[in-house]
């Protein structure tokens, strides 16, 4: 595929914007997650208040796939009870961005996905 | 000078079929380099007509078998002027760092220091950490200047009588930087320390003479040098190689086996336990007939035109920043500003062109730098202006595309 069709014009615009960028003090969940193989990591912080997610920031080094995907997964999070984030698939997440991925761009798109599934201990 | 001059250009692609069958723009040699035709059919025939098991057959096919698997020994001892037994086949650089990292404790004679450099590639540093667990050792590091070398001065302060072992590269993987290895071996002997050299990213840009650099042992792998993957090399001298106790056990590496006992061979059959890579050994000589028929001297300077012509074309496209000494060997890493590494190397791939993003198994020198991570371009004698003025369009369309 030609991954030009990854960068479409939500994407660039998230990775250069992204939401819930920073970092929560008083986090009761979090988690740092990194894909060795090329460097991008990210860490999630969130306040989980009677099983339901109040609040979720991340800070990320990494591409823009996986920044993009770090901003609409937690965008949709948010305010979501623990157990509608744990049945939240990698195929889910791949609607959520919207765009083809290669596959060898797949492990940045899920990073945010794995690191966040950790920090809830699923 | 001019680059056609040096090198047959269009008859040199024509040989690797990878190259001459399609449009990719393959500037990633640092990671893996493509193959000749003479390589690829020298492991054919071996297969085809020649294959048997070597050292103990006694017919026509296996004494053949262990003639080419000895002369390809032979091939390589020359390249670098060695003696033919000083140098031990093993599946890969990496593996010849492990060898060394676990048999050469034995002699430390009390002393207790490792001296690596901040630039290593993990494959000379993770089994080195190992070594040090196991032996209750101290790991030192060379600093790497601004200019991405490591500093002399730095090698003369971590260098100590408590040197067991340096060990650096000798040319880094992901700047490129040609390090002034002849110095610091010179530190080395003077602290009575043994030296390994990585020649990993050297060998196969120019002339390798372990005799003249003095070091004692010497690794490269044979796919970084148009040979097959499953082969590597060490080098060692005589003397230490017959101190050393083996690394791997079973068969091929005894004179004599009972029950209780096993009488070991010499060196280099010592170190090489079980059934060999044959057919890669025998590819990977070929693979140095075919760059010594070049001729190192002859790659090196083509190398340096295309590298100097590389960095005139980059230093032109806007937002990049580059990470390269003033004089290295044709590996340049870089960043192009607002476009992450990985996200560039996906869209040249669109391009056809094969470059690689990351962290370049240096970690800990990425980190120095405070980057996460480059892009990095590394260059061959097949590599041609034409790839370079390619991988340029290719950035300047990335950067349309991130805007």
């Amino acid at each position: 595929m030609n991954s030009k069709e990854m960068y479409r014009e939500h994407i660039l615009d998230l990775y250069k914007n992204p939401h819930n960028l920073g970092t929560i003090s008083g986090a009761t969940h979090q988690n740092e997650e990194s894909n060795p193989l090329c460097g991008d990591c990210i860490r999630v912080q969130l306040i989980i208040n009677e099983n339901r997610i109040v609040n979720v920031k991340f800070k990320a080094e990494g591409c823009a796939i996986s920044i993009a995907s770090a901003s609409l997964l937690t965008d949709k999070i948010k305010g979501l009870l623990i157990e509608e984030v744990k049945g939240f698939s990698r195929e889910d997440l791949l609607k959520l961005l919207g765009i083809p991925v290669s596959q060898a761009r797949l492990n940045c798109a899920l990073l945010p996905l794995i690191a966040i599934n950790k920090a809830l201990k699923f | 000078m001019h680059m056609n001059n040096i090198i047959n250009l269009k008859a040199i692609k024509k040989d690797f079929p990878l190259l001459a069958n399609s449009k990719i723009v393959y500037l990633d040699n640092a990671a893996t380099t493509q193959k000749p035709k003479a390589v690829i059919n020298a492991i054919k025939r071996f297969y085809e007509r020649e294959n048997a098991n070597i050292h103990r057959g006694l017919y026509d096919l296996s004494v053949k078998a262990t003639e080419k698997y000895e002369e390809a020994r032979r091939i390589v001892a020359e390249f670098i002027n060695a003696g033919k037994n000083e140098i031990i086949f093993t599946r890969s650089a990496t593996e010849s760092i492990n060898l060394l990292a676990n048999s050469l404790p034995k002699l430390f004679n009390g002393k207790d220091e490792i001296v690596l450099s901040e630039m290593e590639h993990h494959s000379n540093l993770v089994p080195w950490q190992e070594t040090a667990k196991r032996f209750g050792l101290k790991l030192k590091f060379i600093r790497v200047n601004k200019n991405y070398e490591l500093s002399l001065i730095d090698a003369k302060r971590k260098i100590t009588n408590k040197t067991a072992i340096v060990s650096v590269a000798h040319v880094s993987n992901a700047f490129g930087t040609i390090n002034d290895i002849r110095n610091i071996i010179k530190l080395a002997r003077k602290k009575n320390a043994i030296v390994v050299i990585d020649a990993a990213q050297s060998a196969p840009h120019m002339r390798i003479d372990v005799n003249k650099l003095d070091c004692d042992f010497l690794t490269f792998s044979g796919h970084k040098i148009y040979g097959p993957t499953g082969i590597g090399i060490l080098y060692g001298k005589a003397e230490l190689l017959n101190k050393m106790p083996p690394f791997q056990f079973g068969g091929d590496m005894i004179k004599s086996v009972t029950l209780e006992k096993t009488i070991f061979d010499d060196p280099p059959g010592k170190f090489e336990a079980g059934t060999q890579n044959i057919a890669g050994s025998i590819g990977l000589g070929e693979a140095i007939k075919y760059i010594n028929k070049i001729g190192m001297k002859n790659i090196e300077k083509y190398e340096k035109s295309l590298l100097k012509y590389a960095f005139k074309k980059l230093n032109n496209v806007r937002g990049i920043t580059l990470y390269a000494p003033l004089d290295g060997v044709g590996i340049i890493s870089f960043n192009l500003e607002g476009i992450p590494p990985h996200d560039l190397a996906s869209l040249l791939n669109d391009n056809g062109i094969s470059v690689r993003a990351g962290h370049h198994c240096c970690m800990p020198m990425m980190s120095n730098l405070g980057i996460a991570g480059t892009a990095r371009v590394s260059l061959s004698f097949y590599n041609t202006k034409e790839d370079i003025d390619s991988l340029i369009e290719g950035l300047n369309a990335a950067r349309k595309i991130f805007k």
